[in-house]
């Protein structure tokens, strides 16, 4: 199973006539992903790749029930094209667009509050549920199905994790970018919770980088309220201060935002933190494995079992007796 | 994008924020008739786009054309953490009574401008911030800007005279405008002082743009000052790169940002030191990885070069070609070690293998590789 995307996902493409816009929506429904409809203004009533194209969104989702966008207009267009499938009812937008305004977003951030939509991104590579439904950009041949969830700001760089996962046996529930900008719509908090209530993702690896302070309110947030085992690793301890590192967010400013930093809260609130990507996969099955440990003792010692027989079977948070509160 | 502290002044100055009268100069002898028409003592200030040039003595209160004559030829020219001091500003030295702190960033938690005012003027935010918190009073911008009675608020929190918070309340708001309408990512007045006749002045200004809007605004985007930035950096921005040199043996390039910093971090761990930041971004073609190569190889530190691609957009048979075409024209006698995942792998490979190049599947690996050729080659 998944988060956020799924079988039931329904794709509208803004931009689906442009050079990215058009390769990936190639490269969604190669994956299988349900890509209902793009949207290009005055370019209605043609297709590409076999999908229907729309003047506006209001009409393709009039038209085919689109509940999922995907946004690659270029960055100048694309707050915009959020607002538009905002104001449409789509209840999931995601934005690839690199390079938007930072008065952009923060114009989006403060439209969107109290509003039912969720936005992920921009700059980023979307969300991929192995098997189900891949919206955006991320590689299919990469990917395993599985339990465990990924969320990270960067794109490359989770692949490579996930690569590695998939590598090691260890499939994945949902994979999301969650973008490299300072303003992103969906950030790991979002994601955390929505891991937490899925029944089918059993840990969670969270890849973070410089800029920011959003690894320490994710580190706050496990502490306090995730009781899945959580893994995480930062990029970008060789990066020297006030220089911007490639992604717009990735800059430490002031002394803050630095990976030590963002380590040292995860640390303090008992998360492993992978000292290289490939440590990752073994940390994540160090975490599960006191589950399988304690299945084993059920075997083993009638006894113990015996006293709690309900909590080991009926239980499917197990992790939440590891993790105190 | 950084502006200089005189193109801050200008934005402000056309903003209606009062700053102090001062001129440009980029000679000794300029410097010089720029002070006779605003008399002595006058201040010489390093025009360089990195903070801390106070400390490095890039800033020099001087009484007599002899005296600017020295402190001028000292700083033109002068090294400020790697950059070159290529112009001073002069500018007449003030009668400065108190000096207080007004600025705006972006708080990226609340995902909205940031205005803070402190009455410790003077010296670095991110100092006050640590040492006396209760110094600064937050202001969130909202969509409304910063309405009048907010202004009168943290006038009122900088300065006692009501005199003075008439002039102060305005300066903020209009420094909140140039902030918005500037698509600025830092807006700072350090110090906002009064004078000993009563009068506020933006001291010094610091503008930083946001990079992603330039588009938007021609007329910023020609304030770019490319004399005054590391000239590989300028190179490999003109190339569609992103690039920042550090001071390490080991060149890297790779596609995407956090892998990129994962690289250069796994260097590290493995007992290297990193020479670069270099992201050939997603959609990369030959020409960028022959830019890239270009740049590392002019670089005398650099002992060897680690490829790390993982192919997902970015296609690794085209990262091959385009390696091979840079290996072609530049004269490479450092070695280099590929790593290539993904996309398009097993073409690359050949590419590479007929060239009797080999490339590794696995970072670490690679890593530990181009570690072991760099200390050969030392």
């Amino acid at each position: 199973m998944s988060v956020l995307i799924g079988r039931h996902t329904r794709v509208v493409v803004q931009g689906i006539t442009g050079r990215d816009g058009s390769f990936h929506t190639r490269g969604m429904l190669d994956y299988r992903t349900q890509v209902v409809a793009g949207v290009t203004p005055g370019k209605g009533g043609e297709r590409v790749h076999g999908v229907p194209v729309f003047d506006s969104v209001e009409q393709a989702v009039a038209k085919t029930g689109a509940n999922c966008s995907v946004i690659y207009v270029p960055a100048a267009l694309a707050q915009d094209a959020i607002y538009e499938a905002v104001d449409s009812g789509i209840p999931l937008v995601v934005c690839i667009s690199e390079g938007i305004p930072v008065r952009d977003m923060v114009e989006v951030s403060a439209y969107l509050r109290g509003r039912p939509s969720r936005l992920v991104g921009p700059n980023c590579p979307g969300l991929i549920s192995p098997g189900l439904s891949k919206v955006g950009i991320m590689p299919g041949s990469i990917v395993k199905p599985g339990k465990i969830g990924v969320v990270s700001r960067s794109g490359t760089l989770t692949y490579e994790v996930v690569w590695q996962l998939t590598r090691a046996g260890l499939g994945q529930s949902t994979c999301i970018g969650i973008g490299g900008d300072p303003i992103v719509g969906t950030r790991f908090q979002d994601m955390l919770a929505l891991y937490e209530q899925d029944p089918h993702t059993s840990a969670i690896v969270l890849i973070g980088e410089i800029g920011g302070s959003d690894e320490e309110d994710a580190a706050q947030l496990i502490r306090r309220s995730i009781t899945k085992p959580v893994v995480a690793f930062v990029a970008g301890q060789t990066a020297p201060p006030g220089k911007r590192m490639g992604h717009a967010g990735a800059i430490v400013s002031g002394g803050s935002g630095t990976a030590q930093e963002k380590m040292a809260r995860f640390q303090e609130a008992g998360i492993p933190v992978a000292k290289t990507p490939s440590e990752i996969p073994g940390l994540i099955a160090a975490a599960l494995q006191p589950r399988r440990k304690a299945k084993l003792k059920l075997v083993r010692k009638p006894k113990r079992a015996a006293a709690k027989p309900k909590r080991a079977t009926k239980s499917k948070r197990p992790a939440a007796r590891r993790r105190g509160r | 994008m950084n502006l200089h502290e005189y193109q801050s002044k200008e934005l402000f100055r056309a903003a209606g924020i009062p700053v102090p009268p001062g001129e440009v100069a980029s000679g000794v002898e300029e410097a010089v008739r720029i002070a006779e028409r605003f008399g002595y003592p006058v201040v010489v200030k390093a025009q360089v786009l990195i903070g801390g040039r106070g400390k490095a003595g890039g800033v020099k209160v001087v009484g007599s054309p002899q005296e600017l004559a020295l402190a001028a030829g000292r700083i033109l020219g002068m090294d400020i953490r790697g950059l070159t001091v290529r112009r001073v500003l002069i500018t007449p030295s003030a009668d400065i009574d108190r000096e207080y702190y007004a600025g705006l960033v972006l708080d990226r938690k609340n995902e909205m401008p940031l205005l803070m005012v402190s009455p410790a003027g003077g010296i670095d935010i991110e100092e006050v911030a640590r040492t006396s918190p209760g110094k600064i009073l937050r202001i969130p911008i909202d969509l409304r800007g910063l309405p009048p009675y907010r202004a009168r608020a943290a006038a009122r929190f900088l300065d006692k005279d009501p005199a003075i918070q008439k002039q102060i309340a305005p300066i903020l708001t209009r420094l909140v405008r140039v902030y918005r309408d500037q698509d600025a990512s830092l807006a700072e007045i350090n110090p906002l002082v009064v004078t000993k006749e009563g009068k506020v002045q933006a001291l010094d200004a610091k503008v930083v743009l946001d990079d992603s809007a330039l588009d938007r605004h021609p007329d910023l985007a020609a304030m770019r000052d490319l004399e005054a930035e590391d000239p590989d950096e300028v190179e490999a921005r003109s190339k569609g790169l992103s690039y920042v040199k550090l001071d390490g043996s080991i060149g890297c390039v790779v596609n995407g940002a956090g892998l990129a910093m994962a690289t250069m971090d796994l260097i590290q761990y493995h007992g290297g030191k990193p020479a670069n930041f270099l992201d050939i971004g997603g959609s990369s073609n030959p020409e960028k990885v022959e830019a890239a190569m270009g740049i590392l190889t002019r670089d005398a530190r650099v002992r060897a070069v680690l490829f790390n691609i993982f192919g997902g957009i970015t296609r690794c048979d085209d990262v091959a070609r385009g390696l091979l075409v840079a290996l072609d024209r530049l004269s490479v006698r450092i070695p280099i070690v590929i790593r290539l995942t993904g996309t398009n792998e097993k073409e690359a490979r050949e590419l590479l293998s007929q060239r009797g190049m080999i490339a590794l599947s696995d970072m670490d690996e690679a890593v530990r590789a181009v570690i072991a050729r760099a200390a050969e080659a030392a």
